[in-house]
């Protein structure tokens, strides 16, 4: 099965190409570029050029895999809507999965289980960083890993406090230096690993739900307070 | 050929369906609006953040809608136009995203087009082949007047507002009488049952020396804030209708005069109007009788097609193929602040 993976839940704009084997995910082709402003305007060059590197057209894909966040949101739905308008023009399923779930399984496929926890840890911008965390041992063959706390929005020191008291042993994520723990690459969800958590759902032939963004936070609005007045006096 | 529009640079997820007949009439297909304007209501604007999740949740139904109603499927569809700027940044970056997807998918052109251009373009859709004219585009987020020699090429611009878009002032007003948001219908429709000439509010920028073709409305909602403060204390029964009516008409008054003035100066015989202010009904009478004093042809699209929709930015994608311009590159950007000399990025 080939599965188109997005994400741009964090400064990396990425797109790859993936084959899901019997033997799990294997990346065909991956395209990255840092740029946290420029989202929408690489997005699909990158698509494109992972499609081209892997020998694919874009009518050749079976589905489509993109990050939910929690990530800045302007960013964020660049990569939700491409994901959402693809499958729907290409009517191939569309699978949302958490963007820091996608770290923990690159994290954790990379070395050798964790004696413990991992924190996945990434910019939240506005001094807060977005976590998870997850269980030191992958749960099955295609890599997804098992979350058992967050995601969620806090300040990176009040998370270094706990982070010892929630098990954690070690950190991925962009942020991951923000606790203190020793570090794992990555610093963003890598295509493989978007698949891997994607996986189950991709197998079965079950239809994804709709996509949901994970904000975690709420608009910044507030309501009008009393009128000011004009008039001196 | 059918060309797909998508417009997010506000409150609305718009997307459009035209037809371009081969002797260059465009025809139209289907135009689905999704509005987020009530999400807006309690915050008395719009909420860029607020709207920008809207269109993303809008964004793929939409399209669903509009090509069901124009009877139509994704592969029948020739070229993707998208609104490229002017608008809210992060609104525009989801219509931007979708309309790139879709062309790709389709592997069909995309056209990153003006959102103010294609204010103007729509018009074609209801009346016909569009002379050169001049064009008042007056909504929530611009007010401003443009030479238009020809839809698919440069624009002139000839003056703008210098501070709040004309929109944004009914807006302002209708809080200040207690009307909801968006202010522009609900003024129009009190100020039915007023007088029009009770208060003598100011007209901005019209005085000898200042910018002919520019506009001011902060000045305004000023006075009407003053006006209205002043009654609160004299304990006077606020005569809404009368206050509303009054301010419409100082707006209406200094749009007119300007739009017909520019027009004569210019030599245009048409004035188009377009934005969401254009749906108001007395700003459509005056226009209609100056015009007609002045020996101008006034074009108005109806209010389905002058507030902010897909179907314009289809129709101006359909003019821009048509005058054989080139496609914009799948690394096209949104730019909040396009200027209007750019039509197409
Ligand atoms: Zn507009």
């Amino acid at each position: 099965m080939l599965v188109l993976a997005l994400d741009t839940a964090t400064p990396a704009v990425t797109a790859g190409v993936v084959e899901l084997t019997d033997a799990g995910p294997v990346e065909r082709s991956v395209r990255v570029t840092l740029d946290a402003r420029k989202h929408a305007e690489l997005l699909m060059p990158g698509v494109l050029a992972a499609c081209a590197e892997a020998g694919v057209a874009l009518r050749d894909v079976d589905a489509v895999v993109t990050g939910t966040g929690p990530g800045p949101f302007t960013g964020l739905r660049v990569g939700m809507v491409t994901a959402a308008a693809l499958g729907d023009a290409l009517d191939v399923p569309v699978h949302g999965v958490c963007s820091l779930d996608a770290i923990a399984a690159d994290a954790l496929a990379a070395a050798a289980a964790l004696p413990g926890r991992l924190l996945v840890v990434t910019d939240a911008r506005r001094r807060e960083v977005y976590w998870a965390l997850y269980d030191g041992a992958l749960r099955d063959g295609d890599g997804a890993p098992r979350r058992v706390d967050g995601p969620h929005v806090e300040a990176p020191v009040t998370l270094a406090a706990r982070a010892a008291a929630l098990g954690a042993v070690a950190a991925a994520g962009a942020s991951a230096a923000a606790v203190g723990l020793p570090e794992r690459e990555p610093a963003s969800p890598s295509p493989a690993g978007l698949v891997a958590v994607a996986a189950v759902a991709l197998r079965s032939a079950e239809r994804p739900g709709p996509l949901e963004p994970l904000y975690l936070r709420r608009p910044d609005a507030v309501e009008p307070g009393a009128r000011k007045r004009v008039s001196a006096g | 050929m059918i060309v797909l529009g998508i417009e997010t640079s506000c409150d609305e997820t718009g997307v459009g369906v035209v037809r371009a007949e081969p002797g260059g009439a465009v025809t139209l297909l289907a135009n689905e609006v999704a509005s987020s304007v009530d999400e807006h209501a309690r915050f008395g604007g719009v909420v860029p953040e607020v709207a920008s999740r809207a269109h993303l949740q809008a964004m793929v139904p939409a399209v669903h809608r509009a090509l069901a109603t124009a009877g139509v499927t994704g592969r029948d569809v020739d070229a993707v136009a998208v609104t490229a700027g002017p608008g809210l940044t992060g609104a525009l970056l989801v219509g931007v995203a979708a309309a790139k997807a879709y062309a790709a998918a389709w592997d069909v052109p995309l056209y990153g087009v003006n959102h103010l251009a294609a204010h103007v373009a729509v018009d074609t859709l209801q009346h016909g082949p569009l002379p050169p004219c001049l064009a008042l585009l007056v909504s929530g987020g611009h007010s401003s007047l443009l030479d238009v020699p020809d839809i698919a090429g440069p624009v002139t611009p000839l003056g703008a507002t210098i501070d709040d878009a004309a929109g944004e002032a009914f807006d302002k007003v209708a809080r200040l009488l207690g009307l909801p948001f968006p202010g522009g219908p609900h003024i129009d429709r009190v100020a039915r049952d007023g007088d029009r000439a009770a208060v003598a509010f100011p007209r901005g920028l019209t005085g000898p020396r200042d910018a002919p073709f520019d506009f001011s409305f902060s000045g305004l909602k000023t006075a009407v804030a003053r006006h209205v403060e002043a009654l609160e204390r004299a304990g006077t029964t606020m005569p809404v209708a009368d206050v509303a009516a009054s301010f419409q008409e100082a707006v209406v008054d200094v749009l007119t005069a300007k739009a017909v003035r520019a027009a004569r100066e210019r030599g245009m015989d048409t004035l188009l109007l377009g934005g969401g202010v254009a749906a108001n009904s007395r700003l459509r009478e005056m226009a209609q009788e100056r015009c007609a004093a002045a020996g101008v042809r006034l074009r108005v699209p109806r209010p389905g097609l002058c507030t902010d929709n897909g179907a314009m930015v289809a129709a101006l994608g359909a003019h821009l193929v048509a005058a054989g311009a080139a496609p914009s590159s799948p690394e096209l950007p949104a730019d909040s602040s396009l200027p209007i000399t750019e039509v197409l990025v």
